[in-house]
């Protein structure tokens, strides 16, 4: 057992875990956030995508005692059903799912996608590496490649994701 | 998983160390190629020394002009470099083709040079691999072979190597330094980091036990038009069926660097002096030891095409 302390959402955690504890079980099994989802449990859905210091990461590939001292974001932390934040609003308004599993990673995902544009990192599809990174449907879709959606919503979370980025562009 | 026990490392000499002493140890950086194999039991380290707080995450310049990158620098980090998306573009591309944008933030330098094969059958404990266990055979020769190298394979194992970021390095004569347990530091050209399986595809690098890599560096920028083209089964987060990494100069002289095709990226600098003759001089010299398997032949005629639709890009 290792002890490690992380804030989740904004409050201090203090956990004591078996090492081969993942992030995303000490998220779900242990602090009861049942918002982050296991699809895969190997890196390749994106089902647990949470952000963690300001980036996007998938939950399932990491170790909780490799996050001493991290800042965690889920998808509970980024609004409430009171209060949702606008990338979930834009979902809900666009139906952006069908069975919901992959939602909270492709919100959490999407959320970090916008910042990672702001912040011109460039992508597969960014035609001009020098220039600065212009927003476009295909640097969206490119961008959300990590997150799968076996309901194959992907339409309707592209229009969500438009939506939000050109309200914020 | 099995259980294992847990360190921080405070120095790389300490993690070294560490790996030295300890039985059975391993670094963990970014995680997403070890813990993906701790949870199927094909990697069992009962030790992990995590490197992350050992501030190899900068990236600076060399004395000579060409640029220092610390082992721990993530995959974003490093493809979104400035210096790097002006020099050195063709490493950019090459890491922007990688995984998925959640991937890239964990993965390192050094994971990434480090990441095992995705031979489907190394993965499946059920059966004979040896690479995971040596000595029992390999599922592929016979089996399902369309991912699996075409050149530099043995009777043992014919897994290619599935990075990227390789490929552009290998182009770009990179140079990796590491510690051993011992304190000693050496450098270790890219063109000799990877082994081909021969009798012993267990044994991927020439790293030592313990040798911990600190730095990747890159030689001053060689100009030139950079681009590295990758053809997969989807558009996006898919591993490579065949990669091309090129730098074409004005004169028409170059660099080629093959990925999906080997044990590790494949360049012959021989064949480089047929650049100006085309894609087809080119890849014949390249690929002229080729023993392809009934289901990967596609690479070859594939490769020849990847690579001259790079050229023709190169040369607009
Ligand atoms: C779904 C999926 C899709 C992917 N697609 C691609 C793709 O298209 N292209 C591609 O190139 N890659 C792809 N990857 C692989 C990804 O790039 C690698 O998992 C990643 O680069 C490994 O880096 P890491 O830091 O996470 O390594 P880790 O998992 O931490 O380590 C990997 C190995 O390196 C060793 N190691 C780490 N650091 C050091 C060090 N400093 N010195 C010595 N040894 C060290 C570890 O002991 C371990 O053996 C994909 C991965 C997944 C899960
Ligand atoms: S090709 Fe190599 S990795 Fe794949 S089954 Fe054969 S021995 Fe194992
Ligand atoms: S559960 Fe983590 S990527 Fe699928
Ligand atoms: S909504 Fe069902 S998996 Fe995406």
């Amino acid at each position: 057992m290792t002890r490690v302390s992380f804030d989740v959402n904004g409050e201090p955690h203090q956990l004591e875990l078996d090492t081969r504890t993942t992030l995303l079980d000490a998220l779900r099994e242990h602090l009861h956030l049942t918002g982050t989802k296991k699809g895969c449990d190997h890196g390749q859905c994106g089902a647990c995508t949470v952000i963690v210091d300001g980036r996007r990461i998938n939950s399932c590939l990491t170790l909780a005692v490799m996050h001493q001292g991290n800042e965690i974001t889920t998808i509970e932390g980024l609004g409430s059903p009171e209060q949702l934040h606008p990338m979930q609003a834009a979902f809900v308004k666009h139906d952006g799912y069908q069975c919901g599993y992959c939602t909270p990673g492709q919100i959490c995902s999407a959320v970090a996608v916008l910042d990672e544009i702001r912040a011109g990192i460039p992508s597969h599809v960014t035609a001009d590496l020098i220039a600065p990174v212009r927003l476009s449907n295909a640097e969206l879709r490119e961008r959300m490649s990590g997150n799968i959606c076996r309901c194959g919503a992907y339409s309707n979370i592209a229009e969500a994701i438009g939506e939000v980025a050109g309200r914020s562009a | 998983m099995r259980t294992f026990s847990y360190e921080r490392a405070a120095s790389p000499d300490a993690a070294a160390a560490a790996a030295g002493q300890a039985t059975n140890a391993k670094f963990i950086a970014g995680g997403t190629n070890l813990l993906d194999l701790m949870k199927l039991e094909i990697e069992t380290p009962a030790h992990l020394i995590d490197v992350n707080g050992l501030a190899l995450d900068r990236i600076d310049a060399t004395a000579d002009g060409g640029l220092r990158i610390g082992a721990l620098v993530r995959n974003t980090d490093l493809a979104a470099d400035g210096r790097v998306r002006r020099d050195y573009a063709v490493l950019s591309r090459a890491l922007l083709a990688g995984a998925s944008g959640q991937l890239r933030n964990k993965a390192t330098t050094a994971g990434n040079l480090l990441q095992r094969t995705r031979c489907p059958y190394f993965y499946d404990t059920n059966l004979p691999c040896n690479k995971r266990k040596p000595g029992s055979g390999c599922a592929a020769i016979g089996g399902f072979s369309r991912q699996h190298a075409v050149i530099g394979a043995s009777e043992a194992c014919i897994a290619t190597h599935p990075s990227d970021m390789a490929v552009a390095m290998r182009a770009l004569d990179a140079v990796i330094e590491t510690v051993r347990p011992d304190g000693a530091t050496r450098t270790i050209p890219i063109a000799e980091l990877h082994r081909l399986p021969g009798d012993h595809p267990e044994v991927e690098t020439t790293l030592a036990p313990g040798e911990l890599i600190t730095a990747v560096v890159l030689p001053k920028p060689v100009g030139g038009a950079q681009a590295y083209r990758k053809v997969r089964d989807r558009a996006s987060y898919a591993f490579a069926l065949v990669s091309v990494a090129a730098i074409v100069q004005p004169d028409g002289s170059g660099r080629v660097a093959l990925g999906g095709v080997a044990h590790k990226p494949w360049r012959v600098e021989a064949a480089e002096a047929e650049l100006p003759r085309g894609a087809k001089a080119v890849t014949a010299r390249l690929l002229a030891d080729a023993r392809p398997t009934r289901d990967n032949a596609f690479k070859l005629p594939l490769a020849e095409r990847t690579l001259s639709a790079v050229l023709r890009e190169a040369r607009a």
